[in-house]
């Protein structure tokens, strides 16, 4: 038996400047009248992290979509999710962060009741959308506003186009048929960065998509709904860097038009794509707070020995 | 998962990655069991080949285009006896009937089990039917067909005569033989929706759809091999079933209609598929026309030959593109 050495622990010391950030570049595009900009903010070849100063939105751009208000959830006897309140706010990205198991992904989930679906499960507690209490909204209007992307990329088993179009349509029916959905599925593809791609494979099954691009496909369909909240469930856990990476410039773009909660079990990534953080640790909110506050300068002991590598 | 797969990326410790180790070191009773293991798989491929080869010499030495064109007739004389056209035809037919009780009502069913599901003590009590159903010997399906369909308010699925119901015919022997096709096709699409990750239901609950429009447009597209699949293997069981045909299509070498309707005389009434006409045809059967028999029985096993072919495709081709759970 050989005794391997263990990696050394990678701290995360000093001040902001230190932090290697992307820059913010403010938004980008002009309006389109739909609330959406046509931003094309890293397209222009610049490096992602250029930026050293932290890339945090300026608030007059964060308006609240959520609040989460003593939010419990219990999957029988367990307590999964502990008396949670924070609020989350379009402009920023807020990652939901601990080690596993802390109930990161029951959160997730109970943000657009997904969590009634498990058996089992019970919530306690409020969250509102734009002020409104989501038990009072009809779950598949809730979740068209408030829509996920999953740990794996997940496509229908139907043409890229269809993908989109899915969402579009009325529940089960395939009406109305492609021209008069077009356009709608194109701006949804392209939101995602993935149109120029498979503009010429609309018709092919997406299923023979790369994985990268499965994942584009399923943000762009959690997009055609035109959400006020996007939910991602670690997102890029299951791509290569170079996936991850187009998929995290992506998010950080996508946070001017939507809310944008990604739950992440990677440090780095959060460090990379975050303005707000949530750590999380045995169901409970240990910390919130700005993404430079939590990487920098943590309140809570917790908070500082996981974003230092000591656990998780 | 992703644990997994950098795992398997990584390259193998020396050990892991000498495969083709002789059986030369293996212990005693280890090898005993390979050369055991080997002569048992080669002795049931055998068996198989020696029943094909034989099925297919006697059918190449006695089957003529003609057989295929002409209907039965009555004679002592392999050149008397004529064909079995009639069989042929009823064969595809009483399979077609069958199939289209099969497998909606299977698909439901499988939908319903792994889907819906609730209350959970009525979804067990569907399951232990559906495999008691699997184990029934057809011909216990067959005599309850027999004493079903002669009663008097199904008189109108079979020939009458004043108030007696004759309960033999197309309508009957397809109605029990769904019945044996139906816990294949439920068993397979229900595995086939099992093997859809949750995740995948749940990204179509998460756009705003509700259960039944994922399982229109998400499940049921997914589930479309194991769909197909489980339809062949009924549809072969049903072509191959003789005890139900025997009793319940009446037994007739060539057709019988009852009534004047056109089409519908001919499924009130009675007829033969190619496995009663080869049961009527064997030597110890009433016909004794070997030939015929072995002529039939070839076509016959084509048929079933044909089907496992399209099963081994369409699983081939189901399992290139999936998600990973």
């Amino acid at each position: 038996m050989e005794f391997v050495t263990p990696p050394p622990v990678r701290r995360l010391s000093g001040t902001d400047a230190d932090l290697p950030r992307p820059a913010w570049r403010g938004p980008t595009g002009r309006p389109n009248g739909n609330g959406h900009s046509n931003g094309n903010g890293h397209s222009n070849g610049a490096p992602v992290f250029a930026g050293r100063h932290p890339r945090v939105a300026p608030a007059s751009v964060a308006i609240d979509r959520m609040q989460v208000e003593g939010l419990s959830v219990d999957y029988g006897r367990k307590r999964a999710v502990a008396e949670v309140s924070f609020p989350i706010r379009q402009g920023e990205v807020l990652a939901l962060i601990g080690p596993s198991g802390c109930g990161k992904t029951t959160l997730l989930r109970s943000l657009n009741r997904l969590t009634e679906l498990t058996k089992g499960a019970s919530t306690q507690g409020r969250i509102t959308l734009d002020g409104v209490d989501t038990a009072t909204i009809e779950p598949t209007a809730l979740r068209r506003r408030v829509t996920m992307v999953f740990q794996q990329p997940n496509p229908f088993p139907m043409s890229v186009f269809d993908n989109v179009a899915y969402v579009l349509r009325e529940q089960a029916s395939r009406r109305p048929r492609k021209p008069a959905l077009r356009d709608a599925v194109e701006e949804a593809l392209a939101r995602a960065g993935l149109l120029e791609e498979v503009r010429a494979d609309l018709d092919h099954p997406a299923l023979r998509l790369s994985g990268g691009q499965q994942q584009r496909l399923c943000i762009a369909r959690a997009l055609a709904a035109n959400p006020e909240v996007l939910l991602l469930d670690e997102p890029c856990s299951a791509l290569d860097p170079r996936s991850t990476q187009v998929i995290e410039d992506l998010i950080v773009k996508l946070r001017e038009d939507v809310a944008v909660v990604i739950v992440t079990h990677n440090l780095q990534q959060a460090f990379r794509v975050a303005d707000y953080v949530a750590f999380m640790y045995l169901g409970e909110l240990v910390e919130y707070a700005s993404a430079t506050q939590v990487f920098s300068a943590p309140r809570e002991e917790r908070t500082k020995d996981y974003v230092s590598g000591a656990f998780g | 998962m992703t644990n997994a797969q950098t795992v398997a990326a990584a390259p193998l410790p020396p050990s892991a990655t000498r495969r083709n180790e002789s059986s030369a070191s293996w212990r005693l009773t280890d090898r005993i069991g390979l050369a055991f293991a080997w002569f048992l798989g080669l002795l049931f491929c055998m068996i198989t080949a020696a029943i094909v080869l034989y099925l297919l010499v006697q059918g190449i030495t006695y089957l003529r285009p003609s057989l295929l064109v002409t209907n039965p007739s009555s004679g002592f004389s392999e050149s008397q006896t004529g064909g079995f056209l009639d069989p042929l035809i009823d064969t595809v037919v009483i399979a077609a009937m069958s199939m289209a009780i099969a497998v909606p009502i299977g698909i439901a069913i499988a939908v319903w089990l792994s889907e819906f599901g609730r209350p959970a003590v009525l979804a067990r009590v569907v399951e232990s039917t559906i495999e008691m159903l699997a184990g029934t010997p057809s011909i216990l399906l067959a005599l309850f067909g027999t004493l079903l369909f002669e009663a008097p308010w199904l008189g109108f699925l079979s020939r009458t005569s004043g108030s007696v119901v004759f309960g033999r015919s197309f309508f009957a022997a397809a109605a029990m033989l769904s019945l044996l096709a139906l816990p294949l096709v439920v068993t397979s699409v229900r595995e086939g929706l099992q093997a859809i990750p949750s995740h995948v239901r749940e990204a179509s609950y998460a756009v705003g759809k509700t259960k039944t429009a994922t399982t229109r447009r998400v499940l049921l597209p997914a589930a479309r091999p194991s769909v197909l699949t489980g339809s062949m293997l009924g549809l072969g069981r049903v072509i191959g079933d003789t005890a139900i045909v025997v009793l319940l299509l009446g037994n007739t070498v060539t057709n019988d209609p009852s009534g004047s309707v056109p089409i519908l005389s001919t499924l009130r009434g009675t007829g033969s598929t190619l496995t009663s006409y080869v049961f009527f045809n064997a030597p110890t059967g009433d016909g004794d026309q070997p030939g015929k028999a072995y002529a039939a029985a070839f076509v016959l096993l084509l048929m079933v030959l044909a089907l496992n072919l399209g099963v081994d495709l369409v699983g081939r081709r189901g399992r290139s593109f999936r998600w990973s759970s």
